[in-house]
C-alpha cells in the first residue's frame, strides 16, 4: 500500500503519460482509420489499393517491430522530435489498420437498398454517405471500434520501453527504490484497469445511445 | 489483396532459401578502429580446489563457468554478431579469473545481461559470476557480492564532435541525456543535474545510436565505456571534460557465496602482480590510446 | 477482400460512362501520388545513404545470417509453445466456464476476465521482474495467459454456438454432460471456430516480438544487435528491410491461412449450421486486437 501513496506524483506521471499516449493515439487512430476505411470503399482502383495494402501490411507488423523501426529509424531522415510523438505515430497507424476494418464491415452492414433509395430520392454520393449510410454504420461500429481502443489503451505500454514516460515504465523507478516489486505491479495493473474500464463505460454510454438492436 | 499477399509469400519464401542456401561468406565483416591486439594467454591453475564455494562446485561439475557480460561496449564487453565471439578488458578479466579457478580456455561460455537484470541473474544462479563494468556501491552490495574493484572508471560525458557547448555535467541544463536504465550514471544525473532532460534505455549502444541521429545531445556513463565507443567513430564523437565520479569495477558474485569472492580477489591480486592485468589492458582498452593505469587497491570486505 | 466493391454497392450505382472516366481521371492522380511519394522515399533513402556497400556488406557473411535466422528460430520456439500452452490453457477454461459448478465457473471467469484486461507486456514483465523467471518461460508463460484466456472465450461462444438441438438429442440420447461435450459439439464447434483460432494465433506470432523487451534473443534482438554495431556504420534501415519483410510475411502467411480455411469452410456443408455463428474476439468487451 505504502508503494502508492509514498510515489503518488511517480505514478500519477507514468498515469497521465499513458492516458495522454491513449488519447493522441486514438485521434490519430480514428482520422487514419477513417480515411483509410473511404480509400477501401472508394471507386477508384488505387485508393483501394493503398488501403488494403494499408491494412494488410500493418495489422500483420509486430507492433514491436513497429515501436523500434519508427523511433529509431525515422531520426535517420533528420526528423527529430520528442519520443512521445513518434510513440503516438506507431500507435496511431498501427491501430488505425484495425479501426479502417472496424469501420468497413460497419459500412457493409448497411443494406444495399438504403442506398438505393437515397439515389432514388435523388442523393449526390455525398449527402448518401453523410446523412444515410455513415449514421447507420456509426451505430453497428460502436462496440468494435471500443474494444479497439482498449487495445490501443494496453499496447501503449511497449513505448515505456523506448523511452516514453508511461504507466508500465514506473516499476524501473520502483524497483531501484527498493519497494516490493509485486505491490509496485499490483498498482500498476490498477492503472490499467481503471484506463480500460473507463474507455469500456464510455463505449457502453455511447452505444446505449446511439447503439442499434441488431 | 489475395494477390498482394500471394506475391508477398513468395518473396518471403525466397529470401528463406537464399538465407538457408548458406550463400555467405566466412569470417565477420570487416571491423572499424583499432584491432584487438595480441591477447595475453593464462596460465590454467589445474589443481584449483574450492569445495566450499557452491557455485564453483556446481560449474566444475556442469564442465564450463557461465559468465555474463556486456555485448555492446567496445574494447570492453563487445560481442561480434558475426561469429558471436566475446572480447574486451572486462571479457580479459573473466578469462583470467577463470584460468585462476581452474577452468580451460574453452571452459567459460559468455553470456549477455542487460544492466538491469545483473542482480536478478545473480541471485536466480543464471550466471555464476558478472563481469561488466559493473559499480561496487553499498546499495548493490545488499544484493550481490563483489570481488575486486580491478579497475577504477569515473562517470564521464560523450557528444557529437561538433558539439562545443557541453564541457561538463554543469552544461547539461536543458539538454537531452542518454543513459542505461537502472545504472549508476542515470540515477546520479537525475539526483545532482535535475534540469538535464533523461532519456533511458537497456543498453549504451542505443543511446549512442540516438545521439548520433540528433535524439539526444549527449552520453552519459562511465569514460570507460565512451572512450570504446569513440574509438571506433572518432570522426563523429569525442568524450569531453573530466570524470565527475569514481566507479570502481567489481566482479559481481552471489552475495552468500563469499568463498567464491575470496577466490576471485585472490586470483586478482596475483594476476596485478604477475602483469597478465597490464597485459590485457593494453591489448583491449589501451587501444583507444589511453596508458595503463594503475589498478585500485582490492577492497577485501569482510563476510556476512 | 477484392469483392468489397460489390458488397458496398450500397454507397454507389455501377458508374456510367461520364462517372468512369471521372474515376479514371481520379485513378491517374492518385497514382501519380502514391508514386511521387514512393520517388521521395528513395530519394530520402539514397540521400541518408543506406544503400552503402558498407551498410550491406554484412549480411553476406555466414555468421551474421546465421544469427538473424537464430533468432528467427527463437521467435518461432516461443510461438510454438505458446500456441499449444494457450490452446491447452483456452481448452482448461473454457471448460471451466461452461461447468454445472459454481465456485468453478466463477474462478474461470474472473481468470478470463482479469488476463483479457491486462496488457500482456504488464504480465510478461511482472513474471520476468518479480518472478524472476528466464526470459523464455516468462515471455511463453505471458503470452500463453493473454491468448488462452482470449482463446477460452472463443472456445466458449463456438461451443454455445452450435445448435441447440444438437445438444437436446445428444441428451435425449442419454450422453452424460462430458459426452456431449466431447462427442458432439466440440467437434461441431472446433471446425467453426478454426478461423478465429488461427487468427488468434497470428497474435501471439505478432507479440513473440515483445521477448526483445525482455532480452530474449529473438529475430528483432538478433536485428538489433546488427543495427546498433558501429563496425558496420549502424545499417538501422537496411536490417529493417531485411527484418520487417520476413516478420510481416509470416503473420500474412499465417493470417492469409485463416481466411482460407474460413472461405473453405463455407463452401463445407458440414458446417454450414454453425459456421455462420462465429463470434469475432474483438467484439467482446474488453478484448484485445493487437
Amino acid at each position: 500500500m505504502d508503494v502508492l501513496t509514498e510515489n503518488w506524483s511517480l505514478y500519477g506521471e507514468g498515469f497521465l503519460g499513458t492516458v495522454e499516449l491513449t488519447v493522441y493515439a486514438s485521434i490519430l487512430a480514428l482520422v487514419l482509420g477513417f480515411v483509410m476505411a473511404s480509400f477501401r470503399v472508394a471507386p477508384v482502383g488505387s485508393l483501394r489499393m493503398i488501403g488494403t495494402v494499408w491494412v494488410a501490411v500493418l495489422r500483420n507488423t509486430p507492433l514491436t517491430l513497429l515501436f523500434f523501426a519508427v523511433l529509431l529509424g525515422l531520426p535517420r531522415f533528420g526528423l527529430v522530435l520528442p519520443f512521445q510523438v513518434f510513440a503516438v505515430l506507431a500507435l496511431g497507424c498501427y491501430t488505425s489498420a484495425f479501426i479502417c476494418e472496424a469501420l468497413r464491415s460497419g459500412i457493409n452492414t448497411v443494406p444495399t437498398g438504403q442506398g438505393e433509395a437515397a439515389r432514388s430520392l435523388g442523393m449526390s454520393f455525398g449527402q448518401t454517405l453523410g446523412n444515410v449510410v455513415l449514421p447507420q454504420a456509426f451505430r453497428s461500429v460502436i462496440p468494435p471500434v471500443g474494444s479497439t481502443l482498449i487495445a490501443l489503451a494496453k499496447n501503449s505500454a511497449i513505448a515505456g520501453a523506448f523511452s516514453v514516460t508511461e504507466l508500465l515504465g514506473t516499476y524501473k523507478t520502483l524497483n531501484e527504490l527498493g519497494y516490493s516489486i509485486i505491490w509496485s505491479f499490483v498498482w500498476i495493473a490498477v492503472g490499467y484497469l481503471i484506463i480500460t474500464l473507463a474507455i469500456s463505460a464510455l463505449f457502453n454510454v455511447l452505444e446505449k445511445r446511439w447503439g442499434v438492436a441488431r | 489483396m489475395l494477390r498482394t499477399r500471394n506475391i508477398a509469400a513468395v518473396l518471403v519464401c525466397l529470401l528463406l532459401t537464399a538465407l538457408l542456401a548458406g550463400c555467405g561468406r566466412e569470417g565477420s565483416p570487416p571491423v572499424k578502429g583499432p584491432k584487438a591486439g595480441a591477447l595475453p594467454q593464462y596460465k590454467v591453475d589445474t589443481s584449483f580446489e574450492l569445495p566450499e564455494s557452491k557455485t564453483w562446485k556446481k560449474a566444475k561439475k556442469r564442465g564450463h563457468l557461465v559468465v555474463g557480460a556486456k555485448e555492446d561496449q567496445p574494447y570492453l564487453g563487445e560481442k561480434d554478431p558475426a561469429t558471436g565471439v566475446y572480447s574486451g578488458f572486462d571479457i580479459e578479466i573473466a578469462r583470467m579469473m577463470a584460468a585462476s579457478l581452474g577452468f580451460e580456455p574453452d571452459g567459460i561460455r559468455f553470456r549477455t545481461i542487460a544492466s538491469a537484470n545483473r542482480e536478478t541473474a545473480l541471485q536466480n544462479g543464471q550466471i555464476d559470476y558478472y563481469v561488466g563494468t559493473y559499480t561496487i556501491n553499498d546499495m548493490r552490495k545488499k544484493l550481490v557480492g563483489f570481488a575486486g574493484p580491478y579497475y577504477m572508471a569515473g562517470q564521464g560525458l560523450l557528444v557529437r564532435t561538433d558539439e562545443n557547448d557541453i564541457d561538463g555535467p554543469q552544461d547539461l541544463a536543458g539538454k537531452t541525456v542518454c543513459s542505461a536504465a537502472g545504472s549508476t550514471p542515470y540515477q546520479r544525473i537525475a539526483a545532482d543535474y535535475p534540469e538535464a532532460d533523461l532519456v533511458a534505455y537497456d543498453t549504451y549502444s542505443i543511446c549512442v545510436d540516438n545521439l548520433l541521429t540528433f535524439q539526444v545531445d549527449a552520453v552519459t556513463t562511465d569514460d570507460a565505456i565512451l572512450l570504446g565507443f569513440a574509438a571506433k567513430a572518432p570522426d563523429e564523437m569525442k568524450v569531453v571534460g573530466k570524470p565527475f565520479s569514481e566507479e570502481p569495477y567489481g566482479i559481481g558474485v552471489p552475495r552468500s557465496d563469499n568463498a567464491l569472492r575470496f577466490a576471485l580477489n585472490d586470483a586478482l591480486e596475483e594476476n596485478e602482480k604477475n602483469g597478465n592485468w597490464k597485459k590485457a589492458f593494453e591489448a583491449t582498452l589501451g587501444l583507444s590510446g589511453v596508458p595503463a593505469p594503475t589498478p585500485p587497491p582490492i577492497d577485501r570486505y569482510p563476510a556476512n | 477482400m477484392t469483392h468489397s466493391t460489390t458488397s458496398a454497392t450500397a454507397l454507389y450505382d455501377i458508374p456510367g460512362p461520364v462517372t468512369r472516366k471521372r474515376h479514371f481521371t481520379y485513378g491517374v492522380i492518385s497514382t501519380a501520388v502514391i508514386v511521387a511519394l514512393l520517388g521521395w522515399i528513395l530519394y530520402l533513402l539514397f540521400d541518408t545513404d543506406q544503400f552503402t556497400s558498407e551498410k550491406w556488406t554484412p549480411f553476406t557473411y555466414k555468421g551474421i545470417q546465421e544469427l538473424l535466422l537464430r533468432g528467427l528460430g527463437n521467435t518461432l520456439k516461443a510461438f510454438a509453445y505458446a500456441a499449444v500452452l494457450s490452446l491447452a490453457l483456452g481448452a482448461l477454461l473454457a471448460v471451466g466456464r461452461l461447468s454445472d459448478h459454481g465456485p468453478v465457473r466463477w474462478i474461470s471467469t474472473l481468470l478470463v476476465e482479469f488476463f483479457r484486461a491486462m496488457p500482456v507486456l504488464v504480465m510478461i514483465f511482472f513474471i520476468f521482474v518479480a518472478l524472476k523467471v528466464q526470459p523464455l518461460p516468462a515471455l511463453v508463460a505471458g503470452l500463453t495467459l493473454y491468448n488462452g484466456s482470449v482463446l477460452a472465450e472463443v472456445f466458449r461462444t463456438g461451443i454455445n454456438s452450435v445448435e441447440r438441438g444438437q445438444r437436446e438429442a445428444a441428451f435425449a440420447l442419454g450422453m452424460r454432460k462430458t459426452q456431449v461435450t466431447t462427442h458432439v459439439l466440440a467437434p461441431q464447434a472446433v471446425r467453426a471456430m478454426l478461423p478465429t483460432i488461427i487468427s488468434q494465433l497470428v497474435v501471439a506470432l505478432k507479440d513473440t516480438s515483445l521477448g526483445y523487451l525482455i532480452t530474449y534473443e529473438e529475430f528483432l534482438h538478433a536485428g538489433k544487435l546488427i543495427a546498433s554495431n558501429l563496425d558496420y556504420d549502424l545499417p538501422f534501415i537496411p536490417v529493417v528491410m531485411v527484418i520487417s519483410p520476413i516478420y510481416i510475411g509470416m503473420c500474412m502467411l499465417l493470417s492469409w491461412f485463416a481466411t482460407w480455411v474460413a472461405r473453405r469452410q463455407r463452401r463445407n456443408p458440414k458446417t454450414e449450421g454453425t459456421g455462420v455463428a462465429a463470434a469475432e474476439p474483438g467484439t467482446v468487451l474488453p478484448g484485445r486486437l493487437g
